[in-house]
């Protein structure tokens, strides 16, 4: 049955260098639940390697999870990628640690822990997620596009590492499914900065790097499940699914 | 050459670490791509920018720069602020753009750091 279900499809967690320690699974869980989400997607920089232990911290509070990850392109801007079948984003993960130089400093950048749904660690990650890999934007479209995944630049409306900031515009023919826009703005402000972006679906998101930011952005979707096929139906409107409303109007 | 003469010869305004101005500058370095930054720029740089995130904070610890200047009359975001402060990072603002700085930087004897 066609229902409406509420999306944050962007966090990070402790994987991220730059997620607060206190995202562990359970506490993002539970507050993914209390902020009424249906659904939160795992986003992490470059790295999909903790949606295993949010999705079943998140399985318990009756919450959701869509894996994913936030691709960094060589020119710096941030796409994310959704997938149902996180066996087809553990190959694109290949992909993208092959692409990605560098070690990182837990000093300068923060710490990278891959843990489990009991929040044990189970190793620290060494790659450079904080920094870019050497597939351009395009090349970062195509790859999610090819594993079926849905792309979506992220925030932007913002200037840091968004296709806006860094490109200046949003290049014709690239293949992205949607744009994400940060809670802090609406959607009317964006289509009058970047009039390309009238030619894309919006979706807001949080984008939570600490508990209290999970669910402040949302999209909210007349769908039958909370997936990213469902998602993707909905922006194309397909079977009477599409997107209701944006928390930001 | 250290960073208040820079700073007094540019009309730089410091907006974090002002008692650092006497950190002694080596080199200096200009790009807006962190990427890029991470794998040139060179211990004791001064780097040039127009990014305000706080990630160039983290870059510039990281490769053990003097001091970033800000380009365009930008200002650095307040948590890019309070970590520079932390970190010991001058953050140095402009009023003019990346050639203008660049340009002033090299009359003055600044140049890259020659194994850049």
């Amino acid at each position: 049955m066609l229902r409406p279900l509420r999306f944050d499809l962007h966090l990070h967690t402790v994987l991220s260098p730059c997620g607060e320690i206190e995202m562990s699974p359970s506490a993002v869980a539970a507050a993914a639940r209390k902020a009424g989400l249906s659904c939160f997607a795992v986003t992490d920089h470059n790295a999909s390697a903790n949606v295993p232990a949010y999705g079943e911290a998140a399985s318990r509070e009756g919450v959701a999870v869509i894996p994913g990850i936030e691709i960094t392109s060589r020119e710096e801007v941030h796409v994310l990628g959704y997938f149902d079948d996180y066996s087809v984003l553990a190959g694109l993960q290949k992909t993208v640690y092959a692409s990605l130089p560098g070690r990182n400093d837990p000093d300068a950048f923060g710490i990278q822990a891959v843990v489990d749904a009991n929040e044990d660690v189970i190793e620290m990650d060494e790659h450079l997620l904080i920094g870019a890999t050497s597939l351009s934007v395009e090349e970062v479209v195509d790859l999610i596009r090819a594993g079926g995944g849905l792309a979506a630049a992220s925030h932007v409306d913002r200037e840091g590492f968004s296709i806006t900031g860094q490109l200046g515009f949003v290049p014709p023919g690239l293949g992205l499914h949607a744009l994400e826009i940060s809670p802090r703005t609406t959607p009317s402000s964006v289509h009058a900065r970047f009039p390309e972006t009238s030619g894309f679906p919006l979706l807001c998101s949080s984008d939570a790097h600490r508990l209290s930011e999970i669910g402040t952005g949302w999209t909210e979707i007349l769908a039958f499940e909370p997936t990213a096929a469902e998602v993707l139906l909905a922006l194309r409107g397909e079977g009477g699914r599409r997107i209701l409303r944006l928390s930001n109007g | 050459m250290n960073l208040s003469e820079i700073a007094e010869a540019l009309n730089l305004s410091a907006r974090t670490c002002k008692s650092a101005m006497d950190r002694e500058v080596g080199g200096g370095y200009a790009s807006d791509l962190l990427s890029d930054v991470m794998g040139r720029a060179r211990k004791g740089d001064v780097w040039v920018t127009m990014q305000t995130h706080q990630n160039v904070v983290a870059v510039a610890v990281l490769k053990e720069m003097a001091a970033i200047i800000i380009v365009n009359g930008r200002e650095p975001e307040s948590d890019t602020a309070q970590k520079a402060e932390e970190e010991g990072i001058p953050l140095l603002v402009s009023a003019e753009p990346t050639f203008e700085v660049v340009g002033k930087l090299y009359s003055m004897g600044i140049r890259a750091s020659s194994d850049a």
